[in-house]
């Protein structure tokens, strides 16, 4: 099973200081929070894509190249690639490069984004969202594994003759997830393709991700692609350790209490209850995420988001420090015991170089 | 024995949602006489009613949260269930400057999508002055031809002079009367409606990829 970070990389003023770190400031951060997630022994680091002030990642390939080139083991991802908005041509393109300079280290997580400006600043319609996800990513996935694509559709000038550059190392396109949080429509698309599915799982009742899994299983086997506990999930969650579980309660309250989503609604104590929030102490955060595969079935990848509302760097430091010391080795122990032998892994770029190598030779 | 009852199917359910705030609340008393007149009215009618009563204010707090992020906890959860599986719904609102007050607006604005689609709904309001009587025809019936409910043709506006007595065969109770019979009405010549769909249920099936990919 992988594990690791996912960042939404919002720039917030920090509630007990009162101080706003620089842009600058951020996405150097972001790089040494990722170094830092392969350096205690996580194996994912991925990044959200936004193009709106608080948030600063808006060039997902230029920051995960440059940790590509720090790090040796760590697996690049994003949370998510914009699908709707950006050109497909150049998603093909962008993590092409990024797969050659990561030596096959990339994948990525299709996501529609929810902020309904972004469309028509890249001249897209909301309205549009699901029907892009569809058509932009059909065209991906042709741009990706096809030499020589002639190809007309609704959303974008049709293409004669055209081949993105470079081909994807090896021949193998990246392994994609997509991620949603309501919409049956994507986890169709994930089960129709045999790609991965990703459910948030933050800021949402655990019923939405177990009814939005379930069907993507039921879908994944309706599909052909193996039986649906063979179907390739991934879930993020939302914690915050301290040794001593009241520490960590009094310490996060006044950046949950303003966090920028959920701030200013619920109590941490009910909105833990509700949602897969853990607040306390390692062993509380083991029991809860150890037992999310009781909802969900045995699962590939569960992703963490540690490093928002203002948190200082130092603190989300600290708290990749305590996954990859205190409860990934644990979480990593439970569910290797638990999972049957026939639910296979995550897909990386070795697995699928070497599927696609035994298909060669079988024939 | 076969009574007219057994003869019909399950008891209907009759949901109450109030946005009263007083103690004792006369939007309250207001909605519990036409739930009473309701399940009268269906008893001649030979179908039984249960009848539920929700109290806004309880779920003032988890109502102003589902604003926040997006989805409705605990208790609230349970109220909108229940309001979306119901056969008849009876929506009473206090009239805060001119209109529904915000908390009763609040609920409505937390449903899913659908859930009053065709349900039968029976709107009344409560003021001080009789003055306000068009909030039920200029504010609360476009709310819910909004969200596809069937209002039925009477709404019932009961000000403080109401409470008073009234002018026999004009008054507040013949009001009541009257639009519980046409509720009882919509609600008796129509199947029951299905059971709560509470969350944790499996999702349906999609619309099928390919025929996403071909559209």
């Amino acid at each position: 099973m992988q594990f690791g970070i996912f960042t939404v990389g919002d720039l917030t003023t920090d509630p007990t200081t009162g101080t706003t770190v620089s842009e600058h400031q951020r996405v150097k951060d972001t790089v040494e929070l990722a170094k830092h997630v392969e350096q205690v022994g996580l194996d994912v680091f991925a990044t959200g894509e936004h193009h709106n002030p608080p948030f600063v990642p808006s060039s997902p390939t230029t920051t995960l190249g440059f940790i590509a080139a720090q790090t040796s083991r760590l697996l690049l991802s994003t949370s998510t690639t914009l699908i709707t908005t950006n050109d497909p041509v150049k998603i093909a393109e962008d993590y092409a490069t990024l797969q050659h300079l990561a030596d096959g280290r990339v994948d990525l997580m299709m996501g529609r984004g929810n902020t309904g400006p972004v469309y028509p600043w890249f001249g897209k319609d909301i309205r549009d969202g699901i029907a892009l996800a569809v058509e932009n990513y059909a065209l991906l996935r042709r741009l990706w594994t096809e030499d020589v694509v002639t190809w007309e559709g609704k959303y974008r000038t049709p293409l004669q003759s055209f081949t993105a550059t470079p081909r994807p190392l090896d021949g193998i396109a990246p392994f994609v997830w997509h991620g949603s949080i309501r919409s049956p429509e994507i986890a169709e698309q994930a089960a129709y393709y045999g790609d991965g599915f990703f459910h948030n799982n933050i800021f949402w009742p655990m019923s939405h991700t177990r009814q939005m899994v379930a069907l993507y299983r039921r879908r994944f086997e309706h599909y052909g692609h193996g039986s649906a506990d063979q179907a390739i999930v991934g879930l993020g969650g939302q914690v915050f350790m301290r040794a001593n579980s009241q520490d960590a309660v009094r310490e996060f309250r006044p950046y949950f209490d303003n966090a920028p989503v959920y701030g200013h609604g619920p109590s941490l104590e009910e909105f833990s209850r509700e949602t897969p929030l853990t607040v306390g102490s390692p062993q509380q955060v083991i029991e809860r995420y150890a037992a999310m595969a009781d909802s969900v079935g045995d699962y590939q990848r569960q992703l963490f988001l540690i490093d928002h509302a203002g948190l200082p760097h130092s603190t989300v430091m600290e708290q990749v420090e305590i996954l990859g010391t205190q409860v990934v080795p644990e979480l990593r122990r439970i569910a290797a015991a638990r999972k049957p032998a026939h639910v296979p892994d995550a897909p990386t770029h070795a697995s699928r170089l070497a599927a696609a190598r035994s298909l060669e030779v079988s024939r | 024995m076969t009574s007219p009852l057994s003869s019909q199917s399950r008891p209907r359910r009759v949901v109450v949602v109030q946005a009263g705030l007083g103690q004792p609340s006369s939007t309250r008393l207001l909605g519990e006489r036409l739930a009473a007149a309701t399940r009268d009215a269906l008893l001649e009618r030979g179908q039984e009613a249960t009848v539920d009563v929700v109290d806004l204010r309880e779920h003032a707090h988890d109502l102003a949260n589902a604003l926040l992020t997006g989805f409705p906890s605990g208790a609230l959860r349970e109220a909108v269930d229940a309001v979306a599986s119901a056969d008849a719904v009876i929506a009473v609102t206090p009239v805060f400057q001119a209109s529904y007050s915000g908390l009763f607006k609040t609920f409505f604005d937390v449903l899913d999508e659908g859930s009053l689609r065709g349900t039968p709904v029976l709107m009344a309001a409560t003021a001080g002055t009789a003055r306000h009587s068009l909030v039920l025809e200029h504010a609360m019936r476009p709310m819910f031809a909004y969200l596809k409910a069937v209002t039925v043709p009477t709404g019932v506006f009961a000000a403080s002079e109401d409470w008073g007595g009234g002018d026999p065969g004009q008054g507040l109770s013949t009001r009541v009367e009257v639009a519980a019979a046409e509720l009882a009405d919509l609600v008796s010549g129509r199947a029951a409606a299905a059971a709560p769909a509470r969350s944790g249920t499996e999702l349906a099936d999609p619309v099928p990829f390919e025929e996403l990919l071909a559209r």
